[in-house]
């Protein structure tokens, strides 16, 4: 059953270290605020599932959050390369990152298997890939009635998932639109869950067959308006394309990544902070 | 009319985007796939029908996305769809006439790496992105083409790691099709490999011999692709201006 509060409550209360948890968004509505707080709370050794790992986990990773990271592209959109993902898999600073690989498909299929309640996933993309030869949750199976061969992968079921959305209602039944990505599997998937909204309103006026999630399959619903910035929430406001260019400057050394984590982040009480710290130092740059 | 003063990218580009037939239904990759898809569908190619995996059937963006999942795609697209269903039922359920890619390498059947260049899988030099939506794009599309510069670095013996593989052992290998900036490769249809077809105007095969890491099999006729037209070229560079203009003005402070 939902429950409203605060995000630094909603972090607290569900994410452990240790967890496997899952900041889902395909592009679109990326939880930052919610990665943010996962950061200043000093969450450890965590298992990072994502399907488009982007700045967010390069900031969590970055800052020794994760022990392993769970994914199937990783990539700064539009812009290049992931310096602290890089660094960690070429470097292993600040840590080790074990990794495990996956098709897209795969990884969409996995999470329609952990909530069917479905011990795998079957895919056909994977025969001459060395993918499988590194992961070992990737396996070959014949199918029993026409012979094929197929891959097997084990389902996803994240302790957590997190993502953001663009409303709740007070009872916190949750509506997303636009690219609704994996969010529905992810949350259906994982044993619990955290959503953050743009806005909490009265009535959810979601049209027939939207993207609704009822509130007894949330834990957590959070009123974080921006809380998707520099990623998008449609509707709202657009992606911050100055910023997603910006990180790969910031992002490119160790100590410039440091300073501006514990300036903007490290040194906020919460996004709302975050976003008047952020602003203040483009106006100072502008 | 024939136009001379172009670019090898813009011609590696505009060779792509007349391949689309109008009505295709096209997967589209980012970057390089998206400026040729987005350009047949401006120019000859109308209905054209572009699919990106976030699940934006129908796209017609009015300037190129930054990125596979902007909202410039689900504004104008005939419908939006999650990320499971663009992979189950539009691409593996076999609906997609072309998928079309990009790499960091490829090898002489066409097989693709997009995961690490250099050291071991565990230790690389170059971690790459990874696999994204490739493997299931070049085992589930009826056709696959791939859009590369031609280089020794890009056309390699061996892949480092081969993410995506053009072919495989239980289906019938999809005809594929590479488009480069200095001509066009088809994959024969007994062996597999790759075979120059044709050139782009003033590129000689010795040229294209020289920037391939293997002894490139040659097409005993090889076609000549015809310049860019000033109209093509037109669309091409003002499609590029709109979107320069629409990514870099949003405040930023640089």
């Amino acid at each position: 059953m939902a429950e409203i509060t605060s995000l630094h409550a909603a972090v607290a209360d569900l994410i452990h270290d240790g967890d496997t948890i899952a900041l889902e968004g395909f592009t679109h509505l990326i939880p930052f605020a919610a990665g943010h707080e996962v950061i200043r709370q000093a969450k450890k050794n965590l298992t990072l599932v994502r399907m488009t790992p982007d700045l967010i986990y390069d900031q969590l990773i970055g800052m020794g959050c994760a022990r392993k990271l769970i994914f199937s592209w990783g990539g700064n959109p539009g812009v290049g390369s992931l310096h602290r993902f890089r660094e960690a898999i070429q470097c292993g600073w600040p840590q080790p990152l074990a990794i495990e690989e996956h098709s897209h498909a795969d990884m969409a299929a996995r999470y329609q298997a952990g909530a069917s309640g479905l011990p795998f996933a079957v895919v056909r993309g994977y025969i001459g890939s060395d993918i499988p030869k590194h992961n070992a949750n990737i396996k070959s199976i014949t199918c029993p009635f026409t012979g094929e061969t197929l891959a097997a992968s084990t389902a996803l079921n994240p302790d957590v998932t997190v993502i953001h959305a663009q409303k709740a209602d007070r009872h916190g039944n949750v509506l997303i639109s636009g690219i609704i990505g994996i969010q529905k599997e992810a949350v259906l998937a994982a044993k619990r869950s955290i959503v953050t909204v743009e806005e909490i309103v009265s009535q959810l006026d979601a049209p027939m067959n939207a993207c609704v999630l009822p509130h007894w399959v949330i834990q957590r619903v959070c009123l974080v308006p921006g809380g998707a910035h520099p990623s998008y929430a449609h509707g709202y406001y657009k992606r911050d394309n100055a910023f997603c260019k910006a990180w790969d400057a910031i992002s490119r050394n160790r100590e410039t990544f440091l300073a501006w984590m514990q300036k903007h982040v490290l040194g906020t009480a919460d996004f709302a902070e975050f976003q008047r710290s952020l602003a203040a130092e483009v106006q100072v740059r502008g | 009319m024939a136009n001379s003063n172009y670019t090898p990218d813009e011609m590696m580009t505009i060779a792509a985007a007349r391949k689309l037939r109008d009505g295709d239904v096209c997967f589209v990759g980012i970057g390089k796939p998206s400026a040729a898809a987005n350009l047949a569908r401006i120019t000859h190619a109308p209905g054209v029908v572009l699919i990106y995996e976030s699940g934006t059937i129908g796209a017609k963006p009015a300037v190129l996305p930054l990125s596979i999942g902007d909202g410039e795609l689900a504004d104008d697209a005939e419908t939006v769809v999650s990320v499971p269903e663009i992979f189950r039922y539009w691409l593996q359920g076999g609906r997609i006439d072309v998928g079309f890619l990009g790499a960091a390498q490829i090898d002489k059947f066409a097989n693709l790496n997009t995961t690490v260049i250099g050291g071991s899988y565990e230790k690389p030099k170059v971690r790459l992105p990874g696999a994204g939506g490739a493997p299931e794009i070049a085992s589930g599309a009826k056709e696959i083409w791939i859009i590369a510069n031609h280089s020794k670095r890009m056309f390699v013996e061996k892949l480092d790691f081969c993410t995506s593989a053009a072919g495989n052992s239980t289906k019938k290998r999809a005809p594929t099709t590479v488009i480069t900036d200095l001509g066009v490769m088809v994959a024969n249809s007994v062996s597999g490999e790759l075979t120059l077809t044709a050139l782009h105007p003033g590129i000689t095969v010795e040229q294209v011999k020289e920037a391939t890491s293997w002894n490139l099999q040659v097409n005993a006729t090889l076609e000549v692709t015809p310049a860019p037209t000033a109209d093509e070229l037109a669309a091409l560079r003002d499609l590029y201006a709109r979107t320069a203009l629409a990514h870099g003005t949003s405040g930023e402070g640089e």
